[in-house]
């Protein structure tokens, strides 16, 4: 029980050894990680990126709010270990950031919020905030600690969304969003069922033919069982 | 423990992520703007703006001087020729279901085009004409100045996206305003009988 955590606290006692300057230096390393992704998303918010992305359903929903994702889960990477460990006796196995992405994702779905994001500024502003901070970050947090089922949750929940998203754009005979054309919803909806196939025949095809990422995540914490034990001693 | 603290905060976030849900959808009914706009409408009538528009004779008409009448409104654009020749058509077709009421000068149709560029006072009454217009109850009407267009767009929540091909799409739909000139209902269009009837409905209530 004392040998896993010797990894983590060593961190820490690390800190406090050598006093407050690597902290302060550990400060500036996070915030200079967490910069870069921030400039990127405030650009992403202004013109002439936000005007651009905002001009088709298929821009806002298949590149801008995937961009916002993105950028939050680089932001992951600013946070500290500790920071990180310490929110894992609540997000064990990552699944509560799983919660927390999927729940923030869903508002992003709803026609009527892509309508609002380009008609209302507070609106707009709730998106390019709460993409990265609450879909993109908590996920880069979780993701490392998610094992192959929750993993493989996230994946079938990714491509039915997909499916489901992409049929009700293709199938609905009116337009969905009062700012956008038909023919760009039909778009999205092919590309979506396109990318929920690629998905789908993509993992298939490393589930068939070995060298699955998320079986090796699964194998690499039997095979190290101090990496992960720690938090969970706790 | 680390169970039971997950499990504690995966469902405070899904209960939040379900309230914000139930907020954004009008508690999961609304998930478009269009049916947004028509639950707000039903739920908070407005008052029409005090606007003046041309009319397809060139006169002034005020949109107050419809008070004491049920006034259903469509938005159109007479280069249309799609939504807006079903809309064309359907005015007629009321003009037909409601000849008796309209008669009594208790319901009137307008039509108020959005692209005052195009639509002058020819070519709105052309556009009646091209639909088979009855002779009674049905006028047609442009703002003639940008912030009268704006004022439409902002109090009828007209949404008017260029279609690339020199035309528009717009979201299609009827507006009711009762005698005391307040939007009360957005109507669907599409169904002239339907309508008819609904109409009936409010003039004998």
């Amino acid at each position: 029980m004392s040998a896993p955590q010797a990894g983590t606290d060593g961190c820490s006692h690390e800190g406090m050894r050598n006093g407050a300057e690597p902290h302060s230096l550990m400060e500036h390393r996070a915030l200079r990680r967490a910069s870069l992704p921030l400039i990127a998303c405030a650009l992403l918010a202004l013109p002439p990126l936000r005007p651009l992305l905002d001009a088709t359903m298929t821009l806002q929903m298949l590149v801008q709010i995937p961009l916002l994702t993105t950028l939050g889960w680089r932001l992951a990477g600013a946070v500290p270990r500790g920071a990180g460990d310490a929110m894992g006796r609540w997000n064990a196995d990552g699944i509560s950031g799983l919660v927390l992405a999927s729940m923030a994702a869903l508002p992003w779905m709803l026609p009527r919020a892509l309508d609002a994001a380009v008609d209302d500024s507070w609106v707009a502003a709730a998106k390019f905030v709460s993409v990265p901070l609450l879909i993109g970050l908590p996920l880069g947090i979780s993701w490392p600690r998610m094992g192959f089922v929750v993993r493989g949750v996230f994946f079938m929940e990714f491509v039915a969304t997909c499916f489901r998203l992409g049929w009700i754009y293709l199938a609905s005979p009116g337009r969905l969003c009062s700012n956008y054309l038909l023919g760009d919803q039909q778009q999205l909806g092919r590309l979506l069922l396109l990318i929920g196939a690629s998905v789908t025949l993509l993992l298939s095809a490393r589930l068939l033919f070995g060298s699955f990422d998320l079986a090796g995540a699964a194998v690499d914490r039997s095979r190290h069982p101090d990496g992960e034990q720690p938090a969970r001693s706790r | 423990m680390r169970a039971l603290g997950t499990l504690l905060v995966s469902l405070a976030f899904a209960a939040a992520g379900g309230l914000v849900l139930a907020g954004a959808t009008d508690g999961f009914q609304a998930f478009t703007t269009e049916t947004a706009r028509r639950i707000d409408v039903r739920a908070h009538p407005r008052p029409l703006p005090a606007i003046v528009l041309e009319s397809d004779r060139g006169a002034d008409l005020a949109l107050a001087s419809y008070r004491g009448r049920w006034l259903l409104i469509d938005f159109i654009y007479t280069r249309c020729e799609t939504y807006c020749s079903a809309l064309g058509g359907e005015f007629a077709r009321l003009q037909d279901l409601l000849a008796a009421p309209i008669a009594e000068g208790r319901i009137a149709l307008l039509s108020i085009s959005f692209d005052p560029e195009h639509d002058d006072p020819e070519a709105l009454h052309a556009y009646r004409k091209r639909f088979g217009d009855r002779g009674a109850g049905w006028t047609a009407a442009r703002p003639t100045d940008a912030a009268t267009l704006e004022t439409v767009r902002t109090s009828f929540g007209l949404k008017i996206v260029p279609d690339g091909l020199g035309g528009y799409v717009h979201n299609v739909a009827l507006v009711l305003v009762d005698p005391e000139g307040r939007l009360v209902e957005i109507v669907a269009s599409g169904d002239p009988q339907a309508t008819a009837a609904l109409l009936r409905a409010r003039i004998s209530s």
